[in-house]
């Protein structure tokens, strides 16, 4: 015996199509197919964008994590509202890792008037007219009133894609009490091995199981990480001729050193698995000592409210390995998207948003990019542990690659990274690969 | 007039106003179903076709422009490229193991929903709660669960000394991806278990009746009873499963971003990695159009199993 309902199910879905519906279903994808080569690339687009009045709307689009906090921006824009009220600022926040994706998608619709790039996209985004040039925009004294590794993050090819806005590197923060338990001297932190050093003290007097943590996920992150220890150790990663250098040298001593503070346990294992916010929640819950991070988590991870570990927070400026202490340059930038319509506003809202008041007003979450700002007592006082800091690392900054093809690049070396964080590859014969993918890359 | 006459000369005139009456309903009919062909055009036939004409020549910019044509050169790309091959393994593995363990497991819930308990709307409605949840948040959900620092997983081992060492459930590549499949199986076996339910109620207890007074048992009647009138209502969720696990996305995306290792990566993340992040708009749309093939592919020879009937109980 058998249900009819059951039987009816298979039937409808079996159903041949019948010759008329197939050649209408082929006429339907071939006449699609004939509109939609009207124009490749891009969601119709709307042209090319357009100055407009100085007035409007002017849509934005931010970061979540690290950096101005999304309350920060929120406060800043109804300032920059209340003495512009002819434009009217909507902002949307995505977390970093969205953030390229983002922009890209909303390009050809020119959804965005304002954007936040990173440092490591200009050549990208320039080159394809992303983001607007906006090198005459440019006052002459900028230049000079900007700290250099600030100036630098929105340039390429000598041409100025946004106005820098944070202006960050990783700084190694520690737990005071932690050090103490373990009987070992914060001036030991000065250099990597000194790192090393603290962080056995610290495993064997059971203060912490694994002293240190990091953001070695695979994501842009690790490439932070490695950026400030291939610096350390004196590699670079491109030669003078353009060609992948990361496989010699301080680059391989640089991962050497990543993957035996795993095996040693000194590096807690999540470290493959973790992001900067899984860097703060494990630093602010007590069960790390030692992390390297940017900014941000000094007023989180002293925050009571937000940590376990308030008030037992102190900072330094990232450790000193055998060729000197660059700190990455983590910087973005404000841009224009170079399909708005509403340039001449975008711009007035970027000029407020980097203004010298407004970024000194807010930097206990991000710090200044003006060079005047760390010496005003003011700024000193709103992050009195970290400027002190940032004016010695902020003149000693290392960049990733300023190349067009840089996601791939990064992509690659990621992957390869963290096979040898895993132990699946030698650290040589994992840049080897990376540096083979990355010839590639730039070749092309 | 006669009555035969009057008759035909009714139906003379009646005939053409009903022909008229039929054009008249198939034009209403038409103009009903229009806005549902708008609909499908614009987001199946046109998507379909312009990620063919994009598949042909080689984007670099979401942007429009005047890019050369490569003809089928993305596709023979997609061949040559050494990762691609390693994706696929990921995206096969998922779907064949996500989809064996969510359609055994359902099925097992379905029997057990099936049977009369007490309060059956209430454990019905539970079931039906991790499918409820949308993806994302599954995912963000099982991230921490699996958090080798503060994870559940961990917690929940330690407190019943299981295990005191905790254990990192994302940090190697293979056991990441099983871990992902996981996740994925307590979500997605809600819709399975929903399937096989409205399955196994259009099977007659008069059947298991007459098997019982046959002499047969209960593992009998389901191999026999059971599993072959449900063949209807596995093969449907088969096909819906094994779409939608081979287009897996966002829970890889959520849960571990293709790490560690590159080893959670499968092709839906891989060609969205090419085309937004990597801006490699011709390559990723070659790679969405193997996809749609694959998918296709998979659909056609499913519903060639079911049309034979064999699987369908149909013949």
């Amino acid at each position: 015996m058998e249900s009819t309902s059951s039987s009816r199910t298979p039937e409808v879905l079996a159903a041949t199509p019948s010759r008329r519906t197939v050649l209408a279903a082929g006429g339907g994808i071939g006449l699609a197919a004939l509109l939609s080569a009207c124009a490749v690339g891009g969601g119709g687009g709307s042209g090319a964008g357009a100055s407009g009045s100085g007035k409007g709307t002017v849509r934005a689009l931010f970061m979540k994590q690290a950096g101005y906090s999304e309350t920060d921006i929120r406060t800043m824009t109804k300032a920059f509202q209340a003495a512009n009220p002819d434009i009217t600022v909507s902002a949307d926040f995505v977390a970093y890792e969205a953030l390229h994706d983002k922009i890209v998608a909303a390009a050809p619709a020119g959804t965005y008037d304002v954007v936040l790039i990173d440092v490591i996209w200009p050549a990208e985004f320039g080159s394809k007219h992303i983001v607007a040039d906006v090198t005459s925009k440019w006052p002459e004294s900028w230049k000079q009133d900007m700290l250099g590794g600030a100036v630098a993050t929105p340039q390429f090819d000598s041409h100025f894609y946004g106005v820098p806005w944070i202006l960050d590197t990783k700084y190694l923060f520690f737990n005071a009490q932690h050090l103490a338990k373990a009987k070992v001297d914060a001036g030991e932190l000065d250099t990597w091995d000194g790192v090393l050093k603290a962080a056995r003290a610290i495993k064997s007097a059971g203060v912490t199981k694994n002293p240190l943590v990091w953001s070695w996920q695979q994501a842009e992150a690790l490439i932070c990480d490695y950026a400030q220890l291939l610096g350390a150790f004196g590699g670079t990663f491109l030669d003078s001729a353009g060609k992948p250098a990361f496989q010699h040298g301080g680059g391989v001593q640089a991962l050497e050193f990543m993957r035996q503070s795993i095996v040693d346990g000194l590096s807690n294992p999540t470290s493959t698995q973790s992001l900067e916010e899984d860097v703060r929640r494990v630093f602010s819950a007590g069960q790390a000592s030692m992390a390297l991070n940017w900014t941000y988590m000094y007023g989180m991870a002293n925050d009571p409210k937000q940590s376990q570990v308030g008030g037992q927070v102190k900072v330094l400026q990232t450790p000193a390995g055998p060729s000197g202490r660059p700190g990455v340059n983590g910087s973005m930038a404000l841009a224009v998207s170079a399909q708005s319509k509403n340039q001449a506003a975008a711009w007035k809202y970027i000029t407020y948003l980097t203004s010298q008041p407004v970024q000194e007003k807010y930097a206990l979450s991000s710090l200044p990019v003006w060079k005047s700002s760390y010496d005003n007592p003011a700024v000193v006082k709103t992050n009195p542990a970290v400027v002190p800091q940032a004016k010695k690392q902020l003149a000693d900054l290392i960049l990733r690659p300023q190349v067009k093809t840089y996601n791939p690049l990064s992509q690659a070396l990621q992957t390869e990274i963290q096979k040898a964080l895993l132990g699946q590859k030698s650290p040589q014969q994992a840049l080897n690969d990376a540096a083979d993918q990355a010839a590639t890359l730039l070749g092309s | 007039m006669s009555v035969a006459s009057a008759g035909t000369a009714a139906r003379t005139r009646r005939r053409p106003s009903r022909w008229s009456g039929v054009k008249g309903e198939a034009r209403f009919a038409l103009a009903l179903l229009l806005p549902a062909a708008v609909v499908v055009f614009g987001v199946v036939l046109y998507p379909v076709g312009r990620t063919f004409v994009i598949s042909l020549f080689d984007v670099t910019s979401p942007l429009p422009g005047d890019y050369p044509f490569v003809g089928l050169s993305n596709y023979t790309r997609v061949f040559r490229d050494p990762a691609f091959y390693g994706v696929l393994g990921h995206t096969m593995y998922f779907t064949l193991v996500s989809t064996a363990a969510e359609l055994a497991l359902g099925i097992a819930v379905a029997l057990l929903l099936n049977a009369p308990l007490r309060a059956r709307w209430f454990w019905r409605s539970l079931v039906v709660l991790p499918w409820a949840l949308p993806t994302i948040v599954n995912g963000a959900l099982w991230r921490w669960i699996y958090n080798g620092q503060y994870g559940a997983l961990n917690g929940l081992l330690e407190t019943l000394h299981l295990s005191d060492t905790p254990h990192q459930w994302l940090g190697s590549p293979f056991l990441a991806l099983n871990m992902v499949i996981l996740a994925d199986v307590w979500k997605n076996t809600s819709i399975v278990v929903f399937f096989i339910l409205a399955g196994l109620q259009t099977i007659s207890s008069d059947l298991y009746e007459s098997a019982r007074m046959d002499g047969a048992g209960a593992w009998a009647a389901f191999w026999r009873i059971t599993l072959p009138l449900l063949a209807p209502s596995i093969a449907v969720v088969l096909i819906l499963r094994t779409i939608e696990a081979f287009k897996v996305f966002d829970i890889i995306y959520v849960m571990t971003g293709g790490g560690p290792a590159s080893g959670t990566q499968t092709v839906a993340f891989y060609t969205y990695l090419q085309a937004f992040s990597n801006q490699l708009f011709g390559y990723g749309a070659a790679l969405a159009y193997l996809i749609v093939l694959a998918v296709f592919a998979l659909a056609m020879l499913y519903l060639r199993v079911l049309r034979q009937g064999q699987m369908a109980g149909v013949e």
